[in-house]
């Protein structure tokens, strides 16, 4: 039987990486992902797995190994936030284009400088274009979900994809809340057993992996890499029901919330969706018709899903918790680029909310329904929360 | 036991021929040298670099063995990650072969930008081999100098000039920094002979545990040298001391090779392109004399950590 526990974001996805107990775990502690490490590393401690924990000196180091232990043929995952994805940056691609799947705990926190441990998504959206899936969640619950959800995405045949499982640092990461925590033996049968091919062991049908490739081949390479990327959007639904199945829990690659009729949709991503939602059942009662769409799935982007989605409203608002500074925030680039492909001319307001961890509260959600609702929208970025 | 020729002539090398590496290149020489000896099927992981680039020109690949090149930085952590792998797979009953991993870095890629990785690795304790092949400079982006290019070497990046007379620093000792790990073994070698660095490459695939291999190999394009004196300048550099060979077995240090006569320093550079400024002009006599300087202060220092003696 499935059990509820009072636990963290961090503790939930540790917990997962326990009934998954991959083969390999190469990890290097950074604020706010520091706990799923450290709580993996008591299971090892305590038998409570047998992955072998490989303790590297650096992020660097830490993907590294992933990238190569996956390629040998293990089932591999890992943690990192920040900087810590910074240092990485280098491998990601490698990763993407290796087609190693390896599950990645992203717990969000801003980039310095000013250096600042709380969350914002600068960091994973700085790897938006590495080759990797992108799945955010809302919650612990979510988190645990996803990280037993993506070793199944991350292996199937037609994906063949790192995947990123994204949480917000602190806000998620370490706050406590009830989780229910499915049966070892639940997990275990969901994830199975890993099934890799081409896998650097076997010796005796020798693989080389990482070659020289100019200008000849490179492109068709990375035109592979975009058709496999394409098959996440085919292949993920089959696999979330799977998940249900098991779980009762079905996570789409859009969330959407009382959005069918909406006139005005407020896109979010991760946990300040929870104050968006409560903010439109309030409106709602208001006789406003407001909406929320939570954008769980960001890479590959379900384009065509979300322009039918915010298609029919009369205007939209896009929060972004990163920058792209000098140009268009990357989930409000994202939204009206899917709104301008299938011709739809609806006004979009970008905001930019909760950098460096600044709070985001449902008067600010408020005040931009009610800002949609009477037409004003404006091309310049709104800052949601600042102090100026 | 020790390695004989036979026993190479008799066996395929984990790298094919057809390779673009120059002709006299010393790194394919230490690969075949090394690789040779070892019994156990290997898993090879390349650091970026000349090696890697010349051997995997896709859709080919001169490599007969696994072999893996993520970036030029990380050969140390992504050895790690496929001997982690093996070691759980092995464990749960995946994989019931014995298999050996071997790394191989140039020097860029061990002495300077990868040695982080590197020391990780070495410090947790994985059973690998590790060969630094060590031509003492970037000679993938054209020449230009490392922490192991020697004092006095005219680089693209400390070039021989009317003020600088090239390279002004001492290289690091990267063998003594790798034995202050404390691992189990620990060599110094150059392609001098036929069977020294099979022999060396063996005990340290064969040893449990890290174990570490700096070979010097001429870059003939660098170093200026005729293709075929690779095996005599190597020769030259082990007897002029100006590379010492050495294993460290257990924390005991112990050479290999002594030279039986004194040969000076200028045998060794002479016959490079790259210290020919040193051999003009009054200024240049000076830094000859530094560099041999250099080079009797550091023998006395690995004899004594030898515990050996030198008279010639």
């Amino acid at each position: 039987m499935p059990r509820r526990e009072i636990t963290s974001g961090n503790w939930a996805f540790a917990e997962a990486m326990r009934q998954i107990n991959p083969d390999v775990v190469a990890a290097y502690p950074i604020t706010p992902s520091t706990d799923i490490p450290m709580k993996f590393a008591d299971f090892v401690a305590n038998g409570k797995v047998d992955t072998n924990f490989v303790t590297v000196e650096s992020e660097h180091s830490a993907i590294t190994a992933c990238v190569t232990a996956s390629a040998a043929g293990a089932r591999v995952m890992t943690a990192s936030s920040a900087n810590g994805v910074a240092l990485m940056h280098e491998i990601f691609p490698i990763a993407g284009c290796f087609r190693t799947p390896i599950v990645f705990g992203l717990v969000n926190r801003c980039i310095g400088a000013p250096i600042n441990i709380h969350c914002d998504h600068s960091d994973s959206m700085a790897e938006r274009d590495a080759g990797w899936v992108h799945l955010y969640c809302e919650d612990a619950q979510e988190a645990y979900d996803t990280a037993i959800l993506a070793i199944r995405l991350a292996e199937h045949k037609d994906v063949l994809s790192p995947v990123f499982v994204c949480q917000d640092g602190f806000i998620t990461s370490h706050g406590f809340e009830p989780v229910e925590i499915l049966d070892d033996a639940a997990v275990k049968a969901f994830v199975g057993e890993r099934d890799a091919d081409f896998p650097l062991l076997d010796v005796d049908h020798p693989v080389t992996y990482g070659s020289f490739a100019m200008s000849e081949y490179y492109f068709e390479i990375k035109r592979q890499q975009i058709e496999a990327m394409k098959n996440v959007l085919k292949v993920y639904d089959g696999v979330a029901k799977e998940f249900e199945a098991v779980s009762g829990r079905f996570y789409p690659k859009l969330d959407r919330y009382r959005t069918e009729d909406a006139d005005f949709i407020v896109v979010v991503m991760s946990s300040a969706s929870g104050v968006v939602k409560d903010v439109v059942d309030e409106l709602r009662e208001q006789g406003i018709k407001a909406g929320c769409l939570r954008v769980r799935m960001f890479r590959p982007f379900p384009a065509d899903e979300v322009a039918e989605i915010l298609g029919t409203a009369k205007a939209v608002a896009v929060l972004d918790r990163a920058l792209s500074i000098g140009g268009t925030a990357p989930l409000a680039a994202e939204i009206k680029s899917a709104l301008y492909d299938c011709g739809k001319n609806i006004p979009v307001q970008s905001c930019v909310y909760g950098l460096g961890g600044r709070d985001f509260f449902p008067q600010y959600a408020r005040e931009l329904f009610m800002d949609l609702a009477a037409g004003k929208v404006s091309r310049e970025e709104r800052y949601l929360g600042l102090l100026e | 036991m020790a390695i004989r020729i036979k026993d190479f002539t008799e066996k395929e090398s984990p790298l094919t021929n057809g390779h673009r590496m120059c002709p006299g290149c010393g790194a394919p020489t230490a690969v075949h040298q090394g690789l040779m000896g070892v019994e156990s099927p290997v898993v090879v992981v390349n650091a970026t670099g000349c090696l890697e680039v010349s051997t995997t020109v896709y859709p080919f690949s001169s490599w007969r063995v696994p072999w893996i090149h993520t970036a030029f930085e990380n050969a140390g952590a992504g050895v790690s990650g496929v001997e982690a792998a093996y070691v759980a797979l092995k464990k749960r009953g995946k994989i019931d072969k014995e298999i050996k991993f071997v790394a191989f870095g140039g020097d860029g890629g061990t002495y300077d930008i990868g040695l982080q990785a590197l020391s990780g690795a070495l410090e947790r304790g994985q059973d690998f081999t590790y060969i630094c092949y060590n031509n003492g400079g970037y000679m993938n982006t054209g020449a230009q100098r490392s922490s192991a290019t020697p004092k006095g070497a005219n680089a693209t990046t400390s070039p021989a000039g009317s003020v600088l007379p090239g390279k002004l620093q001492k290289p690091k000792d990267l063998t003594a920094i790798v034995e202050a790990h404390h691992i189990p073994y620990v060599a110094q070698t150059t392609l001098f002979n036929a069977t020294d660095v099979a022999e060396k490459v063996k005990k340290a695939v064969e040893t449990p545990g890290p174990a570490f291999v700096n070979i010097l190999v001429p870059c003939v394009l660098f170093w200026g040298i005729d293709p075929s004196l690779q095996q005599d300048i190597c020769k030259l550099a082990a007897d002029t001391r100006f590379w010492p060979v050495y294993e460290v077995v257990d924390g005991v240090w112990k050479l290999t090779y002594k030279p039986k006569k004194r040969v000076p320093i200028e045998e060794f550079l002479k016959p490079q392109a790259r210290f020919r400024h040193l051999f003009k002009g009054d200024g240049a006599k000076a830094m000859l004399e530094e560099i041999q300087a250099d080079v009797d202060a550091d023998w006395q220092v690995i004899l004594d950590r030898c515990g050996a003696t030198w008279e010639a």
